[in-house]
């Protein structure tokens, strides 16, 4: 056997010391600032409860680790053996002691279930405050929303009023995903020809960015969505503003309002042409759902290509010139655009604006 | 059939059983939960169909490429038969066994064919079964109770062929004079294996067959 | 008579008479085939372990394009599948394998040639698990492969009927071995081995075997269901035809919760005979570990909903799961203490077992409480699927079994070799690794509480995450670092490491009464016990005991070898095979005849020859 050299006693000193040194830097850095999708600064009556619940339950599982451990590392010191030592007291066991240790966690597990079964039936209580009923469809690799009340159906972008409750009925078209704007909500997951669901109501402005969570394909990480939280006005304007967006398919000429400029003119007449049509609708009322985004509303989206890709017209661009390189596995094909037709396309896109809105603004993922 | 080591067979074992024994009692008691899978799956989609043909009730199914109305599929008497041809085998072979013991080998040879005979009726009346099943439009991918109909029953069909293979090798190793008293171990964990087949179909027969 | 140089010379010679590749291929001594899985285990660990790498590598910055999606989704789901099924589980069969007959005092398990059978089938399962990566379709869907992505449809390649073929046939394996143990446990302990006396690492065995056996005919089920659906048009999964993804998941977990039992409870056994010896004071609360074991056990049978909550349930179901996952933290505590009670009032040896024997119950606490917040429902919709739970799993399987398990290794390396680790290289490789733990999996809580999924390839510069992802890459090539120091070691030592005497550590169990490496017959003499802590107890009744000697073994009879179990095992996995590529009946037909023809010669074998 190796004695213990004094380079090695060093070690097993110091290491300790940078170990905790460091699980305290660890811990300090838990600040949920600097994480647009925090769970740990809710902004929903909903993710408040579930964050009352982890909040009581990391406390509790604080006070025990530091507990635990401590008398851990305290009787590795205390106890550490030394050459010559006689043989220690031959213990059994102490049935008191596991009566102590039996008892101590369970009453501190009520503490942790007792809210837990509270905030459980709250929360599964069905919303009889007039909310707005969203219904919400997971597809391969994009969100899609449905809002009955007004007939309108759009993608990637979730906009909500404040102050109302939001009662989202979840559905698949494909497989199972989830759910997850952590800061207005836990996750739900959404099965196919099932409807699973979830409410909120948010008082904070603001744009709150989401993921799917569950593992869903290829692009599972791309399965992204944001949700807008806006005070009434403007959430009326967008709705107003969406539901004017009209389709660029031949009808009677006076319902299908141009484009504001000749170049997007081009671009919805390619719209049509390179059979945009077949996947995409571009008018949000009344609109099925399709195999691809309805697209009404894109030029002021935050993201486009499910939820991810922030809007520019650079992105829109390289989505456009080859989806694949962008999303490798996605549905939509590599159309063979040249960059002529892609431009005249983008700029069609940005058009197809929910709310006309000064052309420097550009709305971001802050969080807050 | 000779087995292991000598350590399996003669030195005192800790619980008292035998080795082999014990392992067969332990091989039935997962199996047990392989069957309970497959009969809770069998639950789970009963009145789950989309079409039939169904169990106890008249469905619309698909019948020669046009849907019609299909009567419900089960032929009760037929089952309870074989069932009851299945129970008679757990006893037959109960006598065999008791021959063997007894070193009655005429006993052992008649009773133990008896069990082997009624296993392949058993066999015999469910591949029948299926056949009339498949014919009258239930495939086995054609509805939810077709397709674990099919699997839970074919699971168990298989388990009865694996048993009648063992213990037709008992059998034949019994007429060969192979199985004296000392050796009446080796049929009684096949017998052990069949009677396990036996309560499983015992289960499965009115949970399937009889409840509604 | 024997001193320890005559030892190590009689090492050589007990097995100069089995040496060469056919004799390990024919063996059925649960010694050799103890270190089969323990080599095998640990070279499917290495390569999980560089899976992992890879994993962390393309993570280490935001939207880097090191791995492309496709094959990231391959390696985390084979990383996954391998460290449980190809890693934690075969390397808790090589200490079932060689310790469990060696405590309690037997010659061999109770069917050494199906003890063969379930290594070759294990193999064989690993192997062809592997193998999808040569056809670039190694399973993606990830470790738990829910339905409905797992459907024909959405994954039309081979990538999930190799993850079913793989897993089926790894089923047969572990369902051979555990009747195999279960039975050995129970009837060949040597005369006065009452259940309550038997060493911790053969009870904990022993409720991990009752496990395996409940638990593997679940998911034997659900994965014929679904290979069912995939290849023979059914709707088990499938909901155009009436089929619901959520009996998936329902089936799975049912198998799955016990599983994560299976994996945890033979590093508590082995736990819980390192931290007695080297506190040189018995296991505290012996009965309440073993009632607490059998708790678990059965207890973990009725959670398994708690990996659902976030598919809408409903408050009820919600409820009694939640309730139930907190209720199994009360025995799990209960160890926790006992382990703490019984380094208290000890000496306490440092030497490298007890190093990790001691990381284990430090990292286990951080495991299992991270768990109990996941128990609540309204916690978990937060939790679940994210970092954190990735975080919650790895520090008690890693931080858990793998620290447990490495505790044996160094525990009991001098006995199945006759050499001693070097203990300074062994030092150096805990802190490596509890270092490069704690970097890499630490700050994944952070992660997750701040919005990080799980499964994703990348992540955007604007998330925030970078930071501690970097932190986390650099933590997992420490602890490669500490692997290829680990390795080092082994090599070394069996090269030119000390020679073992028969007790290096004054253990408490029968494995330290018989020479390092033991004879093939393991006791020359069947030992007789009259209390826990066999060893211990001798020595307090006959003061120091001399080193065995090893004797010629002319009487002892022992079970010959066989080719027929690895013949029996190869028809097994050719008839799953035939399942694999678009169901060859051919395949299937021959591998069911050579398995019946492998069955009937072993069964007809002659005892000896």
């Amino acid at each position: 056997m190796a004695l213990r050299t004094p380079s090695l006693r060093r070690i097993d000193r110091w290491v300790p010391a940078v170990c905790v040194t460091l699980a305290v830097l660890v811990l300090a850095g838990c600040a949920p600032e600097g994480y647009p999708q925090t769970t740990l600064a809710p902004k929903s009556d909903f993710a408040e409860l579930l964050d009352q619940v982890f909040r009581r339950s990391f406390q509790l599982a604080t006070i025990v680790f530091f507990l635990v451990e401590g008398v851990l590392v305290w009787a590795l010191f205390r106890f550490r053996g030394k050459p010559g030592d006689a043989e220690p007291a031959q213990t059994h066991g102490n049935a008191m002691l596991e009566v102590v240790w039996t008892v101590i966690p369970a009453v501190i597990l009520v503490f942790i279930a007792i809210p837990t079964i509270q905030v459980i039936f709250k929360t599964a209580a069905v919303p009889t405050d007039n909310p707005l009923v969203i219904e919400v469809t997971g597809h391969q690799w994009w969100w899609e929303f449905r809002y009955p009340e007004y007939n309108l159906v759009t993608a990637g972008d979730m906009h909500v009023p404040l102050g109302r409750t939001v009662d989202l009925r979840m559905t698949t078209a494909d497989v199972v995903h989830s759910f997850w704007t952590p800061q207005l909500a836990g996750k739900r997951d959404v099965f196919p020809k099932r409807d699973n669901r979830l409410w909120f109501r948010t008082e904070t402005p603001g744009v709150y960015p989401g993921q799917c969570a569950e593992f869903c394909g290829t692009q599972h990480t791309r399965m992204a969505f944001q949700v807008v939280a806006q005070d009434s006005a403007s959430f009326v304007t967008w709705r107003e503003g969406l539901a004017a967006v009209s389709a660029p398919a031949p009808g009677p000429v006076d319902s299908a309002a141009p484009p504001p400029n000749p170049l997007a003119a081009q671009g919805q007449q390619l719209f049509t042409a390179k059979g945009c049509v077949g996947c995409h609708a571009v008018t949000a009322v009344g609109a099925p759902t399709m195999t691809g985004p309805n697209l009404a509303g894109v030029g002021d989206r935050t993201h486009v290509a499910g939820g991810w890709l922030p809007n520019t017209d650079e992105n829109l661009a390289r989505w456009l010139h080859n989806p694949q390189a962008v999303k490798v596995g996605v549905l939509m094909p590599n159309l063979g655009l040249t960059d002529v037709e892609i431009t005249a396309l983008v700029a069609y896109l940005r058009s197809l604006r929910a709310v006309p809105a000064p052309p420097a603004v550009a709305l971001t993922a802050a969080g807050n | 059939m000779a087995h292991d080591t000598a350590h399996a067979m003669h030195p005192p074992t800790a619980t008292g059983l035998d080795t082999r024994k014990l392992a067969i009692w332990t091989f039935i008691g997962s199996e047990c939960l392989f069957f309970a899978t497959l009969i809770s799956n069998y639950l789970v989609y009963k009145g789950k169909s989309l079409v039939g043909p169904l169990p106890h009730e008249t469905s619309q199914c698909l019948l020669h490429g046009q849907m019609t109305t299909c009567e419900p599929i089960f032929e009760i008497p037929l089952v309870t038969f074989g069932t009851a041809v299945l129970l008679f085998s757990s006893f037959f072979v109960v006598l065999a066994l008791n021959g063997a013991q007894r070193g009655n080998r005429k006993q052992l040879i008649g009773w133990l064919s008896a069990t082997v005979v009624c296993g392949l009726f058993f066999i015999g009346m469910q591949v029948y079964e299926f056949r009339h099943f498949y014919h009258k439009g239930l495939g086995y991918t054609t509805n939810l109770f077709g397709s674990s109909f099919y699997t839970l029953t074919g699971f168990h069909g298989t388990h009865v062929t694996i048993g009648v293979i063992w213990l037709a090798t008992v059998l034949v190793l019994a007429i060969r004079g192979k199985i004296p008293a000392e050796k009446s171990l080796n049929l009684e964990i096949a017998a052990l294996y069949w009677h396990f087949v036996d309560v499983v179909w015992i289960v499965i027969f009115p949970v399937v067959y009889l409840m509604r | 008579m024997a001193t320890i140089a005559m030892g190590h010379a009689g090492a050589e010679a007990a097995y100069a008479e089995k040496k060469g590749l056919w004799s390990w291929i024919t063996t059925v001594d649960h010694k050799r085939i103890g270190i089969l899985y323990g080599v095998s285990a640990f070279l499917f660990f290495l390569i999980g372990g560089l899976e992992a790498l890879l994993l962390r590598w393309q993570l280490g910055a935001p939207e880097k394009t090191f791995l492309s999606p496709e094959l990231y989704n391959q390696l985390f789901t084979m990383h996954g599948t391998t460290m449980i099924f190809l890693g934690v589980m075969p390397l808790s069969a090589m200490f079932f394998n060689y310790f469990i007959p060696l405590q309690i005092g037997a010659r061999d398990v109770a069917f050494p040639r199906l003890n063969a059978y379930s290594y070759w089938v294990f193999l064989f399962g690993g192997l062809i698990l592997n193998a999808s990566f040569l056809f670039n379709a190694a399973p993606d869907m990830g470790w738990f492969a829910y339905a409905n992505l797992t459907s024909k449809q959405y994954s039309p390649g081979l990538n999930v009927d190799f993850w079913i073929i793989g897993l089926q046939i790894l089923g047969i394996a572990s369902l051979a071995a555990a009747v195999n143990f279960f039975v050995t446990i129970l009837n060949l302990r040597a005369p006065g081995m009452k259940m309550m006396r038997m060493p911790m690492f053969v009870w904990m065995s022993l409720i991990t075997q009752v496990l395996l056996l409940l638990a593997f005919p679940i998911i034997t089920v659900a994965l014929v269901l679904l290979m069912l659906d995939r290849n023979f048009g059914t709707h088990f999964f499938v909901p155009s035809g009436g089929g619901d993804p959520v009996l998936w998941q329902h089936l799975f977990w049912l198998f799955g919760h016990p599983e994560v039992y299976i994996l945890i409870l033979p590093a508590f056994g082995v736990v819980s005979e390192v931290l007695p010896v080297f506190s040189r004071k018995p296991l505290f609360g012996y009965a309440a570990m073993v009632f607490s074991g059998c708790f678990i056990a059965f207890l973990g049978f009725g959670v398994w909903s708690h990996h659902m909550f976030s598919t809408g349930m409903g408050p009820m179901a919600d409820t009694v799961f939640s309730l139930g996952t907190m209720l199994i933290a009360i025995p799990t505590g209960v160890k926790i203490f006992n382990w703490i009670g019984t380094v208290w009032g000890g000496s306490i040896q440092f030497k490298t077992p007890m190093y990790f024997a001691l990381g284990f119950v430090a990292m286990f606490i951080i495991g299992g409480l991270s768990g109990v917040m996941h128990a609540s429902p309204p916690a978990d919709l937060q939790q679940t699927d994210s970092y954190f739970i990735v975080a919650h799993f790895h520090y008690v399987l890693f931080g858990g079994s793998i620290f447990g398990l490495t505790a044996g290794a160094y525990y009991w390396f001098p006995k199945m070799t006759g050499r001693m680790l070097s203990e300074a290289l062994g030092k150096v490789h805990f802190w490596l690794m509890f270092i490069g733990f704690n970097l890499t999996f630490a700050p994944m809580h952070i992660l997750g509480l701040n919005g990080m999924p799980r499964r994703v390839y990348t992540y955007s510069a604007d998330m925030g995450f970078g930071f501690w992802n970097a932190i986390e890459t650099v933590g997992s090539l420490i602890l490669g670092l500490a692997f290829l120091v680990f390795i080092i070691n082994i090599l070394k030592s069996l090269r030119s490491g000390a020679v073992a005497p028969a007790d290096p550590w004054h253990g408490a169990t029968l494995e330290w009464s018989i020479p390092s490496p033991p004879q093939e017959w393991n006791f020359a003499v069947e030992p007789t016990v009259d209390s826990r802590d066999a060893l211990w107890e001798l020595r307090r009744t006959k003061g120091v005991l001399p080193e065995p000697a090893r004797v010629s073994g002319r009487g002892i009879h022992l079970p010959s070898p066989s080719y027929w179990p690895i013949v029996t095992a190869f028809g097994t996995a050719l008839t799953l095979v035939g399942f694999l590529m678009h169901v060859t009946l051919w395949v299937i037909l021959a591998g069911v005849a050579i398995t019946m023809f492998g069955i009937f010669s072993w069964a007809f074998e002659p005892a000896d020859h």
